[in-house]
């Protein structure tokens, strides 16, 4: 019997007509670019008609189990195997969505996510390597995007302190959503 | 090379996509010009980081980089480590990662990479880490191994997981540098941080994973409770689940080890780890109600769940369940019932096939009322899906064919694609074959949609049934005219199907023949030639006056070729014209299986297998497509082979060595009706020597009825290139007989200089013992299933049935005893009857073959087991040949 470790196959950022934002594949399971292509264009029409706004959906499309939730005008995509732990899948797909909404102060549209695209890749980076989960906590995630704490041979500066304001800022935005 | 990116797709998109992207218009040579920058004396932080930005979102685009391009961007993007900018240097990791340098370039990076790892900055440790190991090579990790080590256990999780991940890869390819951390990962596996305790325990399982004594010990120190981390449960719960599958469950109460843990993580707080328990229980194999029972509980509380990805995993795994256990899910099924109403159509589905899988008798009605509202707004794959669950409720409650029938036939007049018509078409055709009853209105409903369909595929399917059961209905008439209309109103293919449609009325039902013979000579004026062709052909058959229609005309419109056309196809293309005719008898009836598209399987990385040997071992024990050819071919390319007739059956590789030995070497046996040849595959594993003159002495331990004719040696084996040698034994014509041999293998070895590949003069003679070889009962069977076993039974001769009983002494269960049983026969199980149902008193196993020759052979194996495990065997043979009926008998006799 073989025994695996939860294992993400791919991570999908779309936006409104399906075309790429970000994406990251950890499966050679899409050995092309037209393989990734024809996969995204399957998901994207497969789930345009449903409503996952407020509550993350999931189907199971071509094989693979994908769990999705759209804000705006972007279509966050999180993809398994058939055989993996669903559960799994949404939690990392809830990481990364919370995760660019505190890096983005909770202005997640297409717009800001492209002006701020290092912030999305590096969010990718932190949250899963190789297929897999590196973390799945978006306020670790986000801090480790932005570097915090990093910054300690640094003297303190303006830098520190726009960034101190943006945190205090960020704490007051999401209890105002709570 | 995609340059087709710039103008042509830009121009597409919507005006006000312009103010949206930062990135509108961007083009691959601009962005390398930009890249210029890096080379700067004085280095601009946030412009550099912009660019490598533009960079990554090229590649991420799909757009690629010459070998040159990606050379220079690595190069220059090195240069960046000077800058002490925090965000730069992130993105500089990122980029080195996307670009994945060649090993050559690496080495101008390990040295800021080291520097890095050994920095004041943990986030800089860490992804220095994960960077460093994801692009070196073997030879520079043992300089690094060191470090790795202790950030294993360093006190920030950020980097003692990197470090971690970077060990779970690394294992793919160095599995001994990362074993030497096992101290290490355990430390970690205690760790307060929840996903370096996860990254811990799963290296710590995979460096474990082939040593079960050691993962039995892992999982149980672990259950008693030290695992915070949620992901870290599920992976403790797969492991557990793993020890479970492979311990014996505890005779004496029956408990299974390890179930309380399992049940105990039913009542976790975290839903994730309460549903990785509960999949874990319901997959046990031979799971019992009792132990169902609180798995099931608790996935029917999140089927009420008010989030989507609960409901469905919770109703996936109840569906899995409802095959194997339905009673257990009944439970649940008013909460499935409002399922069926759910936004989420996948959720929708799978409550619907759950439910038609537990339904009884009685709720059938109602449920197909509930699904024809639910049809028309999903989507065609998971109309497929509903529909076959159709297929298998419709076998399960026969009686209740008419309103599933009526179902059927109302969507298949709705709109749809071709796989959803095919597949209720085929759901169709099944319950024609399966209910008797339901024969009549299936055809009717199939001849109203031929009316009307698009699909020729479904057409002429569906034509051949209509002369295939049409004729033997109460009233044959009524479907002419169906027939007929295709010849008017369809394409060729068609029109070709609808007139061997009609002839085929017209052979059996007689009242019907002139009015046939009629339309048949219409088709003469048709504008395709096969058409036209047909015609000729069944005119010709069928007019000869009404009363003599020949056996032969019969024989050829309704038999069909049992041999599959493929190898038809091949044998008629290598068939030369000569004196003797083409015979149908000599085309191999063996069907090749499809091509399976492999999903990427860990292969193993064992040097010196040809893709033969792999292709069987995919295959799953099943001659592979490629293989029994590539054998005849192979057999048939050896003069002193010619002579031995048709290949009747390849067996199986079977290994001679353990693995990793000097030598490794496997057989196959190649049956012919009066010979036997082995075909020994030889790999010499040892660099330093050259093998000559190689061959395998096979003494005989007890093969009576064997004389060895050929021995073909090696004439030389040098390092990893495998080769050949054969030994031929001559035996009685056509007889089961049976043999076993001692082999040795021998040849002449001479000493090889590795690193020149130059062997020396002087050599000496050694032998290399290898393991006994058998040629037993099974060889002489071909594995090859009937459709209908009960039919293909019937229909033959009641005088060759022999029937006797046996008794199998004491057996754990059923099961054991019906696969030793067809393992000895070497047939293969029809309809399933090899699986006995747990817990089964008494069980019938269907077995079909064909022996030495071709004769047909069919077993009923009945066995019956009492308290005390004493299992009783009915063995009933029927064979075309009632000799070999006796064989059979003799076999297991003497089994």
């Amino acid at each position: 019997m073989e025994v695996s470790t939860p294992l993400i196959k791919n991570i999908l950022l779309l936006d409104g007509e399906g075309k790429r934002v970000a994406v990251k594949y950890f499966s050679d399971d899409w050995p092309t670019l037209n393989a990734k292509l024809a996969f995204e264009k399957s998901v994207f029409t497969k789930t345009q008609k449903t409503s996952a706004r407020t509550e993350a959906e999931i189907g199971m499309f071509d094989g693979y189990i994908v769990v999705y939730k759209f804000v705006s005008d972007l279509h966050f995509y999180v993809s398994g195997g058939e055989d993996e732990n669903e559960l799994i899948l949404a939690t990392v797909l809830q990481g990364f969505f919370d995760a660019v909404a505190l890096l983005l102060r909770n202005n997640v549209e297409k717009k800001t996510v492209l002006e701020n695209l290092d912030l999305i890749l590096l969010c990718l980076d932190e949250l899963v390597d190789g297929g897999i989960i590196l973390e799945s906590d978006a306020n670790v995630i986000a801090s480790r995007v932005a570097m915090r704490g990093a910054d300690a041979d640094v003297p303190l500066s303006e830098q520190t302190i726009s960034q101190a304001l943006a945190t205090a800022k960020e704490h007051l935005a999401r209890s105002l959503l709570k | 090379m995609a340059l087709s990116q710039p103008a042509a797709k830009k121009d597409d998109d919507r005006e006000d996509d312009a103010e949206y992207s930062p990135f509108y218009g961007i083009e691959k040579g601009a962005v390398l010009q930009e890249a210029r920058v890096f080379n700067d004396s004085q280095l601009d932080a946030r412009r550099c980081a912009q660019v490598i930005t533009k960079l990554l979102y090229l590649i991420n685009q799909g757009e690629t980089f010459t070998k040159m391009e990606a050379t220079e961007v690595f190069f220059s993007v090195t240069k960046l480590f000077q800058s002490k900018d925090i965000g730069l240097r992130r993105m500089v990791y990122l980029v080195i990662k996307e670009i994945s340098p060649s090993s050559d370039e690496v080495i101008i990076v390990t040295s800021s990479l080291m520097k890095d790892m050994n920095s004041k900055t943990d986030l800089y440790r860490a992804n220095a880490i994960r960077v460093l190991c994801r692009i070196t090579e073997g030879g520079l990790l043992g300089q690094i191994e060191r470090y790795l080590k202790q950030a294993v256990v360093d006190k920030n999780p950020v980097v003692s997981s990197a470090a971690l991940v970077s060990g779970i890869h690394l294992l793919q390819t160095n599995v001994d540098i990362v074993k030497r951390w096992s101290n290490e990962v355990q430390e970690a596996v205690q760790s307060k941080a929840p996903l370096v305790q996860f990254h811990a325990l799963a290296l710590l399982h995979q460096i474990r994973q082939n040593d079960r004594l050691a993962v039995s010990k892992l999982v149980s120190s672990l259950t008693r409770g030290s695992v915070r981390s949620p992901l870290a449960q599920c992976l403790l719960i797969r492991y557990t689940s793993q020890v479970i599958a492979e311990s014996a469950p505890n005779t004496q109460t029956g408990d299974r080890p390890y179930y309380d843990y399992l049940e105990g993580c039913l009542r976790h707080k975290n839903e994730m780890v309460i549903f990785e328990a509960a999949r874990a229980v319901t997959e046990l194999k031979d799971v019992t109600s009792r132990e169902l029972t609180p798995a099931i509980t608790v996935l029917q509380l999140f089927l009420s769940s008010s989030k989507p990805v609960l409901r469905f995993a919770a109703v996936r795994t109840l569906n899995k369940v409802a095959m194997t256990h339905p009673l257990a899910v009944t439970n649940c099924n008013i909460d499935i019932e409002s399922l069926i109403a759910d936004q989420n159509r996948s959720i929708a589905t799978l409550a619907i096939t759950t439910l038609l899988k537990t339904g009884n008798e009685s709720s059938v009605d109602r449920l197909m009322k509930q699904i024809t509202n639910f049809m028309s707004d999903i989507a065609d794959e998971f109309k497929i899906v509903v529909v076959e669950a159709i297929r298998s409720l419709c076998l399960k409650f026969p009686q209740k064919y008419r309103s599933l029938m009526n179902f059927l036939s109302n969507i298949l007049r709705e709109e749809g694609g071709f796989d959803y018509k095919k597949a209720i078409v085929d759901t169709i055709l099944i319950l024609i074959r399966e209910i008797p009853e339901a024969k009549e209105g299936g055809l009717s409903h199939l001849c109203e949609f031929i009316e009307d369909c698009e699909f020729t595929y479904l057409s002429t399917q569906i034509l051949h049934l209509l002369g295939k059961e049409g004729p033997k209905t109460v009233d044959p008439s009524k479907y002419i005219r169906y027939i007929y209309n295709r010849v008017i109103l369809e394409n060729a293919t068609v029109r070709a199907s609808a007139v061997s449609a009609l002839a085929k009325f017209g052979v059996v039902v007689e009242s019907l023949r002139p009015r046939i013979l009629v339309l048949l000579r219409r088709c003469l004026f048709d504008t395709d030639d096969e058409v036209r062709d047909r015609a000729t052909l069944y005119l010709n058959l069928l007019g000869n006056g009404p009363e003599n229609v020949s056996e032969s005309a019969q024989s050829l419109i309704f038999e069909r070729l049992d041999v599959p056309l493929a190898n038809l196809e091949a044998s008629l293309q290598s068939y030369e014209p000569s004196e003797r005719p083409f015979d149908v008898a000599a085309v191999s009836t063996e069907v090749k299986p499809q091509p399976f598209t492999e999903k990427k399987a860990p292969t193993s990385k064992k040097a010196g297998k040809d893709t033969n040997q792999k292709a069987t071992a995919n295959g799953g024990g099943l001659p592979g497509h490629k293989t029994s050819d590539s054998y005849e071919r192979l057999l048939n390319s050896i003069p002193e082979f010619a002579g031995f007739g048709k290949l009747f059956k390849s067996s199986p590789i079977v290994e001679l060595t353990e693995a990793e030995t000097e030598y490794s070497v496997d057989v196959i046996k190649h049956i012919y009706s009066g010979h036997v040849v082995f075909q020994f595959n030889c790999t010499n594993t040892i660099a330093e020597y050259l093998l000559e003159n190689v061959t395998v002495v096979m003494e005989a331990i007890d093969a009576e009825d064997f004389g060895e004719v050929v021995s073909k040696p090696l004439v030389s084996m040098p390092y990893g290139a495998p080769g050949k040698v054969f030994v031929a034994f001559q035996k009685p014509e056509g007889a089961c007989s049976l043999a076993k041999f001692a082999n040795t293998l021998r040849f002449y070895v001479k000493a090889v200089d590795p690193s020149t590949g130059e062997s020396e003069e002087e050599g000496y003679e050694d032998e290399y013992q290898l393991e006994d070889s058998e040629v037993t009962a099974a060889d002489y069977i071909l594995k090859i299933g009937v459709s209908n076993f009960r039919n293909a039974w019937e229909s033959m001769d009641p005088d060759s049935e022999r029937v006797d009983e046996y008794g199998l002494g004491v057996r754990e269960n059923l099961q054991e005893a019906v696969r030793a049983v067809s393992t000895i026969l070497g047939m293969q199980p029809c309809e399933a009857t090899e699986v006995v149902p747990p817990n089964a008193r008494s069980h019938t196993c269907l077995l079909s073959g064909k022996f030495l020759g071709g004769v047909q052979v069919l077993v009923r194996l009945s066995v019956g087991i009492e308290a005390q495990k004493q299992v009783a065997m009915k063995l009933m043979v029927r064979s075309e040949d009632p000799a070999v009926s006796d064989i059979i008998h003799e076999i297991i006799g003497n089994a």
